[in-house]
């Protein structure tokens, strides 16, 4: 729980409930799949039941034929598009990739990659018409790990991929090689009293969010067209979409609707685009849903990973040198998380050399989307755990570790500059410090872990508009997607600002049209960068009240002052009284109309995220399941706008760790086909399986923003894996270097350690 | 197509005749035909608890009963769990406990709480947590909704000093109730 830290704010630091809270608790907040219009289609998408294919013929005509079925698409009804790296809005993205990924054109690269979508008059219907659908493939050998993508004559996935080492001449499923360098690596480890190497696996894993997919696209005879959809990100969904489509952004409003979860993995289209060209040869709107089955099949999850790591370290404990090499899974098409893993692996730590490789694999599942701090979480699985092995050597507990080669203020990042202020050290020091790692764990099989973590945040950008009604109450119109109560955080920013009732702002959540460019509720942005613009357009309102004052007072505006929500004049005295917003909201017309205060930014300076947890478990050594007795995190968060819904991201993000740690996984048969389709067999935690997750907001203002504010969403994702890992060490003696740490893995690792000792014994006798 | 069928069942105590196809689930029929959407579909296989009603008194995941087994039950959604402007007191405890963060999984959890609640007014958490086992949130790690049912089972039981009023509160309200316990300290 946080610490009181109110300090000199009203509204900042405090609980009130949600704006959005009634809606959301009678049924009545409309989410993507909640809309309808008159004359409404149904739209479904046929997907490859092959992980590599070319595909030979697509017949249509008796699908067509059923009554009710009113368009098919295929790849050739898209335009195709350049196979380069281009600008689609904000972001660079190869626009050709994209397009291949909505409908699979020539080659199917994954199961359940799309290869055609079907409007009728009912999704039942839409649903008859797939099957009447006639692909002709050609199935290919699948490439589904990494080894096996990066190995000599290895089947190609994208025979027009190239990297910049092997040169134009030479097909390769390698997209890229990053490499990090500091130091000498080889002199490093000379100094080192103990090195450790390991080698790690960790699974495919996805977000999981409980809201699948949805976009009801309305084409209009004038040319424009109106998207309604649950996404991270309207105007990213804007400029996809029309890239996609080939027709100009400003054409696209993207109406965004409540969103059920997301974790990165609603930050790219799919649906939308398909929608749209539907509607359009329909002329009716079109709605797209997806099954649970589609969004585990052919949505982005993240990479399954292979990591080596090797760490060196003095006795006393002092980090030397680390050496690291990642290889991710991209899915069908470029674009793993691979470089935050290699610029994240090391980040908490002070170490004078080191040498970090890695590799962007395409393999034949589906593209990877973000997934909350993304490739982070594997990483420090490896890093973690690694430096872990280093502190039982070196005996010296893991936390002081940690403490000892900690980044701080001044400490070079992976990619070189050095760090601002950050608050890794007062993470650590809050675990050590606590009730939970000063209490003694006992009986037998169980064991405590510890781990910390790091995630950059993004800023980017934020637009907001506050206007001031009659009443004195004021609406918030903002861009940012609230995907986890984000509106009241930016109620209470402007309430604090303006010095009004929380419950007198009403925030919104506008279309495309209707608010500034805001980029995506994701990067841990919103409250740092949105909350910024949201500051920054309170103090306009400000601004223009005070000059409303001081035509009232017939004064300048620089002899009015704005302190507790009061406006008065500069100098005291005289028969002036002073008036609140509430008191001069009625008198504006009079003083030249409504105030409409504005403000958008681009936030360049951001504040990095550090997160340390501490985890007991207790493992049965018969079945090899890890039970979660206790579980605390402490993360830097700058600045609680809303500490419920801080410690809200904090819980959360430690229990998909926990699900990514011991349960969650892809399987793929031999075929390369997707054996778990469902939230059965894809077992996410329950709440059975989890304990109250503690929680300690440590509260290291980022320099340059106005209310310190860090960014809280992702970075407690990211130790979760590695501290059960170490955990389970402590408690039955294995160390695990798998991903997920499933019974069946556990047990198997606990029955060798077990065979291994009795040959010892034996060998003894 | 296959001929519909007319249906005659009873929703959040009102008597309704509906006309459904035999292949459409209730939830289907609930979101598509009477434009009842607070129940969500998540997975339509029964794992996740998103379309969670209550059928005489059980919950039920509505995307595994098809819409003409409701004939002649009693079914209770979301829309039907506030008493007109009044929300029940799960909830308000919902609200004041931030036990949402996306929604999508709310409706189901506070169904499947309402059935345990009426059920066994006076839980323990291992009981909470094996009564919602059957929903699954993505956002929360569960803390929050726990920490909700149990205030809300105290509260309607009358145990509890800061609510002891039980019962339903005007939804408009419930937010300046929080405010004032803030300003007394009582939260958290």
């Amino acid at each position: 729980m946080a610490a009181s830290t109110t300090n000199g704010f009203k509204v900042i630091g405090t609980r009130p409930i949600r704006h959005d809270g009634v809606d959301k608790v009678t049924g009545r907040a409309k989410y993507g799949a909640d809309y309808a219009f008159p004359g409404m289609l149904h739209g479904k998408v046929l997907r490859s039941p092959h992980a590599h294919a070319n595909i030979k013929s697509i017949k249509i005509d008796k699908a067509l034929a059923l009554p009710g079925v009113k368009a098919i698409v295929t790849a050739d009804d898209l335009p195709k598009l350049p196979d380069k790296m281009e600008a689609a809005g904000e972001q660079a993205i190869n626009l050709n990739h994209l397009s291949m990924n909505i409908l699979a054109r020539g080659k199917a690269l994954y199961d359940g990659h799309a290869i055609a979508a079907v409007a009728a008059t009912s999704s039942h219907i839409a649903d008859e018409a797939l099957r009447l659908i006639e692909v002709e493939y050609e199935p290919l050998a699948p490439v589904m790990t990494v080894e096996d993508g990066m190995k000599p004559g290895a089947t190609i996935l994208l025979p027009t991929l190239r990297n910049k080492e092997d040169g134009p001449d030479k097909e390769t499923n390698v997209a890229a090689h990053l490499q990090f360098k500091r130091g000498d690596v080889a002199e490093g480890f000379k100094q080192a009293d103990y090195v450790v190497e390991r080698e790690f696996k960790t699974a495919m894993v996805h977000q999981g969010y409980i809201e699948p997919h949805n976009a009801i696209g309305i084409y209009n005879a004038d040319g424009h067209a109106t998207i309604y959809c649950s996404t991270q990100g309207s105007f990213v969904v804007r400029s996809l979409s029309a890239a996609v489509l080939g027709i100009s952004e400003g054409k696209i409003k993207v109406v965004p609707a409540e969103i059920g979860g997301g974790f990165g993995g609603k930050t790219t289209v799919y649906l939308e685009p398909l929608a749209v060209l539907l509607s359009q040869k329909t002329g009716h709107p079109v709605k797209m849903t997806m099954t649970r089955a589609e969004v585990l099949r052919a949505t982005g999850p993240t990479s399954g990973s292979t990591i080596r790591c090797k760490m060196g370290a003095t006795k006393d404990g002092k980090l030397v040198a680390a050496q690291c090499w990642l290889a991710y899974e991209a899915g069908g098409f470029p674009g793993s998380p691979v470089g935050a893993g290699a610029m994240t692996i090391l980040a908490p730590y002070n170490i004078p050399n080191i040498l970090v490789d890695a590799y962007d694999v395409v393999v034949n599942r589906p593209k990877t989307a973000a997934y909350r701090a993304p490739g982070a979480s594997n990483a420090a699985m490896a890093s973690e755990t690694v430096l872990d092995e280093l502190a039982e050597k070196c005996g010296i507990d893991p936390l002081d570790i940690r403490l000892i080669n900690g980044s701080h203020e001044g400490t070079p990042q992976t990619v070189g500059p050095p760090f601002k202020r950050i608050g890794l050290i007062e993470t650590i020091e809050a675990i050590k410090n606590g009730e939970h790692y000063k209490s003694r764990l006992t009986g037998p099989n169980r064991g405590r872990g510890v781990a910390s973590g790091f995630w950059f945040n993004v800023g980017l950008q934020s637009s907001a508009t506050i206007n001031i009604h009659t009443d004195g109450t004021v609406s918030l119109v903002i861009g940012s997607v609230d995907i986890g109560g984000t509106r009241a955080a930016q109620a209470m920013i402007a309430a604090e600002v303006l010095g009004v009732d929380v419950n007198d702002v009403r925030p919104t959540i506008a279309d495309t049209d209707s608010i500034g460019h805001t980029d995506v509720t994701g990067g841990s942005r919103t409250c740092f960068a949105t909350g910024w613009a949201v500051y920054e357009a309170a103090q306009d309102c400000i601004r223009q009240l005070k000059e409303r004052a001081a035509k009232l007072w017939e004064k300048k505006p620089d002899e009015v002052v704005f302190e507790n929500g009061m406006l008065s004049p500069a100098q005291p005295g005289g028969d002036l009284k002073p008036m609140s917003i509430k008191q001069i909201a009625p008198r504006l017309a009079r003083t030249g109309g409504p105030i409409v205060g504005r403000a958008t930014i681009n936030a360049r300076a951001v504040g990095p995220a550090f997160a340390t947890i501490c985890v007991d478990v207790e493992v049965d050594p018969d079945t090899g399941k890890t039970q979660i007795l206790r579980a605390t995190i402490a993360q830097d968060v700058g600045k609680a706008i809303h500490p419920a819904y801080v410690e809200g991201q904090m819980q959360g993000g430690t229990a998909q760790g926990i699900g990514w740690a011991l349960n969650e996984e892809y399987f793929y048969d031999d075929r390369g086909i997707l054996r778990n389709t469902g939230l059965l067999d894809y077992r996410m935690p329950t709440c059975l399986d989890l304990p109250p997750i503690e929680t300690l907001i440590v509260e290291v203002p980022t320099p340059g923003h106005p209310l310190g504010i860090r960014g809280v969403g992702e970075v407690s994702i990211v130790p979760p894996p590695a501290a059960v890992a170490n955990a389970i060490y402590h408690a039955v003696g294995v160390r695990m270097t798998e991903l997920p740490m499933s019974p069946s893995r556990l047990l198997k690792a606990i029955l060798k350690k077990r065979a291994a000792g009795e040959t010892q014994a034996a060998a003894a006798d | 197509m296959a001929n519909k069928v007319i249906v005659e069942t009873t929703i959040n105590g009102d008597p309704v005749e509906l006309l459904c196809e035999p292949r459409q689930s209730l939830l289907e029929v609930l979101r598509d035909v009477l434009e009842l959407t607070g129940s969500k579909e998540g997975c339509l296989t029964g794992d996740c608890g998103a379309c969670t009603v209550v059928i005489d008194g059980r919950p039920v995941c509505s995307c595994l009963m098809l819409g003409v087994e409701a004939a002649g039950k009693n079914v209770s959604t979301i829309e039907g769990l506030a008493t007109g402007a009044a929300l029940h007191v799960l909830q308000r405890k919902f609200l004041e406990h931030a036990s949402l963060q996306c929604g999508i999984c709310t409706p189901g959890f506070l169904m499947s709480a309402k059935a345990l609640l009426d059920r066994n007014p006076n839980p323990t958490e291992a009981e909470i947590r094996y009564a919602l086992a059957g929903n699954l949130c993505r956002c929360t790690g569960y803390d929050k909704i726990v920490r909700a049912v149990t205030d809300a089972a105290a509260t309607m039981a009358g145990r509890s000093s800061r609510t002891a009023h039980g019962g339903a509160v005007p939804a408009e309200t419930a937010s300046g109730m929080v405010s004032e316990m803030l300003a007394k300290g009582e939260d958290k």
